[in-house]
């Protein structure tokens, strides 16, 4: 009798304990820069790197680049583990104000600088290339920007209109606030203008829905568009990392870092700029789905 | 051996207090919380042109926050849901409790119950990998991810609910009900629906008041085949649910759009607190 109380008082011990343990694994991707704890020094082995730096580095700018910056500060902490890089995602335009205002070390723009924002100079970290997909019963290969953009806005509703089967045009995208749609709609000049028929939160599911349904148009990321679907030629250019790199391919933009010309960067800034777009980050930027230029 | 355990009695005690004090606190944490960060959105936008607004644009270059059209959605969805899967539920549970031979009501339980265990993400998965493209060829639609496939989707998600309290309430009822109608000359049939299910209706009630609050708060199945457009529903168009409004945009929402999931997720946990009132006075009532 005792020993069954025991017992029982055990198991559901151990069931308390296992219900945290539960919550303390999840958001692996959370971007939130964790508060660096001074990290394990006796680990770090001096000979790696020459100077280990300390600071914060404040990036402001671009919501399309907070993946890329996700990744590469989860990577910088390996390389200098003093040094905390901190994210706010509030568009392009607020990247550059405040690479202009220095309320940021680095501003961060997912297009290039306008001719009259003076004062600061972009470093191209990255290119995101946008892939256009159709079903691959669908005999449309090649469709130019202009068409792409009447396609998603729905001036050109059938598909016979570009050359393709009779059939409505069935326009899937992301979600508002998601970069890639962000990305396609600015490139295109579509903005608040696309009539989306699916709006998803991941390219996962835009490619699957892309698959089952041979009347459908959607955009992806190029890293992770698959065989399930066709991405199609945009001006007869074919999206792959080269077409983007050397910039024929034109659904495509720059993730650029925008700094100020007149003040300098801090040590830490500077050391970060450097490895962000050196070959030793390029795999991390691969990996958040953006192509690296080196 | 009594004395013995005394220390363990109030130590469990304790327990059981502490296990059912951190109920209370979660409930009434999530509702402080919601309540707070539900309502500065709603009186930036203003309450008549946050429930009323037919239009949603939410990163639009002058953003609309309307949320008119979700509150349909999740209405109508819901309806259709209840609809479609009550009859279906009601009459799985009277077969279940009154008709079928003993093994066959063991076998169909188990599928019942099997059914509640699926995770909501794989009725959405396969909603959209098999039931989306059917709706798109049967009824020649240019898309099928529509308001139709989220109400079946939802339909068969509130079954296992509507049949299992219906199958209980139904067995409740008193053998001497069945035996004095069936004394008077009624036949089985009439029997089980002239007195028993009168007899269990709260019960039935209250299933289908579960199931709704059920299909009113499920997110992860519909966002996979209702398309996530913030149209005013039709019964083929591409719908956002209040549930998935949120769902879809959280993840890089910011200032205002943010603020404003949250007062949307304020009028789904009123409408879920609304649904729970009806539940507990139609359970209350029962044992009245």
């Amino acid at each position: 009798m005792m020993k069954k109380k025991t017992l029982a008082m055990l198991l559901s011990a151990a069931l308390c304990v296992s219900l945290f343990a539960g919550c303390s694994g999840g958001s692996a991707n959370s971007p939130a820069p964790e508060s660096s704890a001074p990290a394990a020094e006796g680990s770090t082995p001096v000979s790696e790197a020459p100077t280990q730096l300390s600071g914060i580095v404040n990036t402001n700018g671009s919501t399309s680049m907070e993946k890329v910056i996700g990744y590469l500060t989860e990577g910088f902490k390996e390389v200098q583990p003093g040094v905390t890089v901190h994210y706010t995602g509030s568009g392009s335009g607020a990247g550059v104000t405040g690479a202009q205002d220095g309320t940021c070390d680095i501003g961060l723009a997912s297009r290039d600088l306008k001719d009259d924002e003076t004062g600061v100079k972009q470093i191209t970290v990255a290119k995101d290339g946008i892939a256009i997909i159709v079903n691959p019963e669908n005999p449309v290969a090649d469709l130019s920007v202009e068409q792409i953009a009447q396609l998603a806005t729905g001036e050109i509703a059938n598909w016979s209109e570009v050359g393709g089967n009779d059939g409505a045009v069935v326009f899937i995208g992301r979600e508002a606030g998601s970069g890639t749609r962000d990305g396609f709609e600015s490139i295109t000049d579509t903005k608040d203008a696309c009539k989306y028929q699916n709006e998803l939160t991941s390219t996962g599911e835009v490619i699957a829905n892309v698959a089952s349904n041979p009347n459908a148009i959607g955009y992806a990321s190029l890293s992770a568009v698959d065989e399930t679907v066709k991405a199609i030629t945009v001006g007869g250019v074919e999206a792959t990392e080269e077409t983007v790199l050397d910039g024929s391919y034109a659904i495509q933009r720059n993730f650029n870092f925008i700094i100020n010309e007149s003040s300098p960067l801090s040590e830490a800034a500077q050391t970060f700029v450097d490895w962000a777009t050196s070959a030793e980050a390029s795999d991390l930027i691969a990996g958040a789905g953006a192509v690296p230029l080196v | 051996m009594k004395q013995k355990l005394r220390p363990m009695e109030i130590l469990m005690n304790g327990v059981f207090f502490l296990c059912g004090f951190i109920a209370i606190v979660f409930v009434l944490f999530i509702s402080v919380y919601l309540v707070l960060s539900g309502l500065p959105a709603i009186r930036e936008i203003g309450l008549r042109e946050f429930l009323f607004g037919t239009r949603w644009a939410s990163t639009a270059a002058e953003p609309s926050f309307g949320i008119l059209p979700f509150i349909l959605t999740s209405v109508y969805g819901t309806a259709g849901a209840v609809v479609l899967g009550v009859p279906v539920g009601f009459l799985t549970a009277v077969f279940l409790a009154k008709v079928a031979p003993p093994r066959m009501a063991a076998a169909v339980r188990t599928a019942v119950d099997l059914l509640a265990g699926i995770p909501s993400v794989v009725y959405g998965l396969i909603g959209m990998m098999v039931l989306v493209p059917a709706v798109r060829t049967l009824f020649d639609l240019p898309d099928g991810a529509s308001l139709f496939c989220a109400m079946v989707v939802l339909a068969v998600m509130i079954l296992p609910s509507i049949i299992s309290v219906s199958e209980t309430a139904l067995k409740a009822v008193p053998r001497e009900y069945e035996e004095a109608s069936l004394a008077l000359g009624a036949t089985e049939i009439e029997t089980y629906f002239r007195v028993s299910v009168p007899a269990a209706k709260s019960g039935i009630a209250a299933s289908i008041v579960l199931g709704i609050g059920r299909a009113i708060g499920e997110a992860m199945a519909i966002i996979m085949v209702a398309g996530n457009v913030a149209n005013m529903p039709s019964l083929f168009s591409s719908v956002r649910f209040l549930t998935t409004a949120v769902a879809s945009e959280m993840a890089y929402a910011s200032g205002l759009q943010r603020q404003a999931l949250f007062s949307i997720a304020l009028v789904l946990f009123l409408f879920i607190m609304a649904i729970n009132i009806v539940l507990n006075t139609l359970l209350k009532r029962k044992k009245g």
